[in-house]
């Protein structure tokens, strides 16, 4: 990944404070508790653009026995910053925010991110166990009014305004994206591999109990997941486009190929009132906005 | 005139080099402390004349050079301390100090012979002017004690030849005396004295150790091998070894007795391949580091592919530098030279002063994995699949027994009035080739009658690989699961054909409380001929065959015999290689130096292949999933490569019918005691 350039930029990523919220993830062959894949995915990203400046957050059962191990093993990753001389360096911090059982996660760490000043919130796309709905980013974004990127590859500028990323496409096209702070940006697995995580600086590494955040009320219920049903997930069967050519290429590249859009239209110049209404249309025409939603 | 400076020069001679012997015992003493176990110091002249001499004596030519010279020298200055130092002037004290001139003076002749175009082993520089210093002390010594049997009393009385006289004697003085103090090459026999009474591994040199070889021939190893790694406090405040400071001072004391011979140069997997690693140089990068410097004086081959080359004398050493509290990695040594080691111990096993190079590797691997994470990349996989999966693959352990799906393995799980064998599978149960192996061994196993089980998917791996790439956080946490898991089973004892699980459980898994019998395959088979309990067909052909000693069966735990003894069963002419026994070549696979892939000139195992081609066998027996792996990955054609397992199942003859030998597992659970 490009080092930000400190000078070209009105303020340098330090200047930003910046955190990863962290889940714990679920190995996906012994199921085991460890590092998940994208959430380390984007410590690294975070470590490699502020350093040790980086904090991170969980918010998470602090009765779970696996669950410092999975942390540690993000603490671990708190080495070969500022010039690699480890006397230099500064061990990680986690803040652990504990929820109870029917708690939602998304209102405390709302509460945490605006309590700690954050600016740019880095997280994993989905979590890897439990909901692991993906949606925590979106709604932590709604609720705090922060703009949101998601499958983001690479950070390739950050300044004290704004910040520059790379959005993984289908196919390995990038998209740039030019972002205001504060922002909540969701890596997606193509981003920089994570480093080892070593086992000194996760067993130096501080994990913080912040329990006086919200009080212990009715707001930090989960109401939504009371009523859901809850089943085992079925391994859903992937749908099979068989393509009948001679030509190796072309069967190549229908293999390779994600899916992609096509069709559509790209409107451009419109009014945010204008936007939203082709969007609503939009969605009504898909069926996923019944005809009487608002 | 010369009566009267010889007291003073050799007093001075002694004064000055005490003090630099002083400041070199606090370079030592940088190191981490131990308790001081000062009666040590009288098992340094056994260990000297017994342990050390024996190791020096597999080249018989230098053996009996170092006898002449280094004998010589200490009967002589001992005899002129006497008889010059304090003025004793007895003609019989003179007649032997004289007789000790000559046997150092022959002994330096020799040494001066082999110095006239050394071998690229041997270090230059320094080294080479110690030759001449041996000779200038001993003709100076020689000369100076003849009027003391009265011979050429005059001539020697005054004048130019006096003065000459005394010169020379004063650069031997320099060269013997003060420079072993001040950090010349008779460093090594100061600092080697105490390195031998200190040795971090006393039970090395301890003939009646359970474990020491029973033959005390010249060249067999003596003492028992410790060959265990040290257990990592892994509540100490940094982990592995970052700067000279962190080693322990023993090991620092034993960096400093090296006296550049070479041998481990020689020996190297890693050098032969051309991989940067020379462990020489190593153990002097580590002296450099302790002293505060840099490596320009180094005048030895380098590490390959480094400043220096692997030319001796080519200029460039100097760029590495190091201190007692400045980081190793990478001022002073390269980290690729660290991660070339195969950890196969033969430059441990050669050198004559005892080095621990090994250890000293693996400390300095401990500090990058631990405390830097950077492990190389495929050793950082595998440790996270140890950490996730417990196997390095990051298989699903629970398909540990997949091949054996048809053979009905008995479970220890279903045995809990215990089994006799637990065969232990190690990871090579996750790979088709060593799936063979494994099948073959099952059927000897049954067709020897053996009451065995398997612990399945309980197993874990071991650990080994874990712990040589620096892991030992990793390792100790499977060395404990795995023990608390074996301590729910009975069993007398365990037989793996794996060498690193082997060494694993049987040497190291004692500092964690884990103490069984452990046996490896070739050895359990040929107690299985002995006791006349599995019988083979003669072979159909004679073939030349030739065997393969893993570091780990061999040099780690000292099996050489059964091996072959298996062989020698099967009717089988073994054509040894030119390095085989306690000097067989590692095959490249050890020490994680497979996942390292450090790049080399050539790859260790196709040397190897060479090694057993010019046996002219057909056949290369092995002994290992993982030289296994290595050899087979040498190109067509070369020989064929084949477990012990294989060959022996190959030629096994059933009991009686094939009924009865499909019956056998069953039988043996009914007959087996409640």
């Amino acid at each position: 990944m490009p080092q930000p350039d400190p000078q070209a930029a009105a303020g340098t990523p330090h200047d930003v404070k910046t955190a990863v919220l962290v889940s714990s993830g679920r190995h996906p062959v012994s199921g085991r508790a460890g590092r998940a894949r994208e959430d380390a995915r984007a410590v690294e990203m975070g470590l490699s653009l502020v350093g040790a400046d980086l904090s991170l957050v969980h918010a998470g059962d602090p009765e779970q026995a696996s669950l410092r191990e999975s942390l540690e093993g993000y603490l671990g990753m708190y080495h070969g910053l500022d010039g690699g001389r480890p006397g230099d360096e500064r061990d990680g911090q986690l803040s652990l925010l504990p929820l109870r059982a029917g708690e939602d996660a998304v209102p405390l760490l709302a509460a945490w991110l605006e309590r700690s000043g954050v600016r740019l919130a880095l997280t994993g796309q989905r979590a890897e166990c439990g909901e692991g709905s993906g949606m925590v980013g979106y709604l932590l974004a709604e609720r705090l009014g922060w703009a949101i990127a998601t499958g983001v590859a690479a950070i390739e500028r950050c300044d004290a305004e704004s910040v520059t990323v790379l959005q993984a496409l289908p196919q390995g096209q990038r998209r740039r994206l030019e972002i205001r702070l504060p922002c909540l940006i969701a890596v997606d697995a193509v981003a920089e591999a994570p480093r080892q995580s070593a086992f000194g600086p996760a067993r130096r590494g501080r994990i913080e109990t912040v329990d006086d955040l919200l009080p212990a009320d009715e707001s930090r219920l989960d109401t939504g997941s009371a009523g859901w049903q809850w089943q085992p997930a079925r391994a859903r069967p992937k749908r099979l486009k068989v393509v009948k050519s001679t030509n190796a290429r072309d069967r190549f590249k229908a293999a390779a190929a994600k899916s992609s859009a096509s069709g559509g239209q790209v409107l451009t110049d419109l009014s945010p009132e204008e936007a939203a209404e082709k969007l609503i249309d939009y969605l009504r025409a898909e069926k996923i906005l019944a005809q009487d939603d608002q | 005139m010369l009566q009267t400076l010889l007291p003073i020069l050799i007093f001075a001679a002694l004064a000055v080099g005490a003090a630099g012997a002083v400041r070199r015992i606090r370079l030592w003493r940088q190191g981490r402390r131990t308790p001081m176990r000062w009666h040590r110091l009288a098992l340094m002249p056994k260990r000297y004349l017994n342990d050390l001499h024996h190791v020096v004596a597999r080249d018989k030519a230098i053996a009996h050079t170092h006898v002449a010279t280094a004998g010589g020298f200490v009967a002589a200055m001992a005899l002129a301390l006497v008889v010059h130092g304090f003025g004793w002037r007895n003609p019989i004290l003179g007649g032997l100090l004289l007789a000790a001139s000559l046997c150092m003076f022959l002994g330096a002749l020799a040494v001066n012979r082999r110095r006239i175009d050394p071998p690229p082993k041997l270090s230059k520089g320094p080294w080479q002017r110690l030759s001449k210093s041996l000779i200038a002390y001993s003709v100076g010594m020689f000369l100076v004690s003849l009027p003391l049997v009265g011979v050429a009393p005059t001539v020697l009385g005054g004048g130019v030849l006096a003065i000459v006289l005394a010169a020379v004697l004063v650069w031997g003085l320099l060269e013997m005396v003060v420079g072993m103090g001040w950090g010349g090459p008779m460093k090594h026999a100061f600092a080697g004295t105490f390195h031998l009474a200190f040795h971090r591994r006393p039970e090395r040199f301890d003939d009646n150790h359970p474990d020491a070889s029973p033959k005390k021939t010249h060249d067999v190893h003596r003492g028992s091998r410790s060959t265990a790694l040290f257990p990592l406090d892994l509540t100490a405040k940094t982990l592995g070894v970052e700067k000279p400071a962190d080693f322990q001072w023993e090991q620092l004391l034993g960096f400093d007795a090296c006296v550049q011979c070479g041998r481990c140069q020689n020996v190297c997997p890693a050098y032969a391949a051309g991989q940067p690693l020379n462990p020489k140089k190593l153990i002097q990068d580590m002296v450099v580091g302790m002293a505060g410097g840099s490596d320009a004086g180094y005048a030895g081959s380098g590490h390959p592919q480094q400043a220096g080359g692997i030319e001796v004398g080519k200029p460039g050493f100097g760029n590495h530098r190091g201190g007692p509290t400045d980081a190793i990695v990478p001022q002073l040594v390269e980290a690729q030279t660290l991660w070339a080691c195969t950890t196969c111990r033969a430059c441990v096993e050669e050198c004559p002063m005892m080095i621990e190079h090994v250890d000293a590797i693996v400390d300095m691997r401990r500090f990058i994995t631990l405390e830097r994470g950077e492990t190389p990349e495929k050793g950082a996989a595998a440790i996270d699949n140890l950490i996730a999966t417990d196997n390095p693959g990051g298989l699903d352990n629970a398909s540990r027994l997949d091949w054996a799906a048809d053979l009905e393995l008995p479970r220890i799980q279903d045995r809990p009035e215990g089994v006799d064998v637990l065969l232990w599978l190690g990871d090579g149960a996750f790979d088709m080739r060593n799936q063979r192996t494994l099948r073959s061994l099952v059927k000897i196993l049954r067709t020897g009658g053996v009451d065995f089980a398997v612990l399945g998917e309980e197993e874990r791996d071991s650990g080994d690989v874990a712990r040589r790439l620096g892991d030992e956080a990793t390792f100790q946490r499977l060395a404990e699961r795995n023990i608390a898991t074996l301590s729910r089973y009975r069993f007398a004892r365990i037989v793996t054909a794996d060498p690193h699980s082997f060494h694993v459980l049987g040497r190291e898994y004692g500092a964690f409380g884990g103490d069984y019998v452990v046996k490896h395959h070739s050895t359990f088979i040929a107690e299985l001929f002995d006791g006349g309990r599995i019988s083979v067909t003669a072979p159909t052909q004679a073939e030349t065959v030739t065997y393969h000693d893993p570091c780990y069966l061999g040099r780690y735990n000292g099996e050489f015999a059964a091996p072959r003894q298996v062989l020698a069963a099967l009717g089988l002419e073994v054509a040894e290689m030119e390095r085989s026994g306690y000097r067989s070549r590692c095959c490249g696979g050890g020490g994680g130096a497979a996942l390292s892939d450090v790049p080399g000139r050539a790859r260790i195992p196709d040397m190897r292949m060479e090694d057993v081609r010019e046996t002219g066998a057909t056949t290369v027996a092995v002994a290992c999933p993982q030289c296994t792996a290595m050899l087979e990955g040498v190109v067509e054609p070369r020989p064929r490569i084949r477990d012990l397992a294989e060959m022996v199942a190959d030629a096994l003859v059933e009991p009686t019918a094939a009924t009865n030998a499909t019956s056998a597992p069953s039988q043996s659970r009914e007959e087996e005691p409640a």
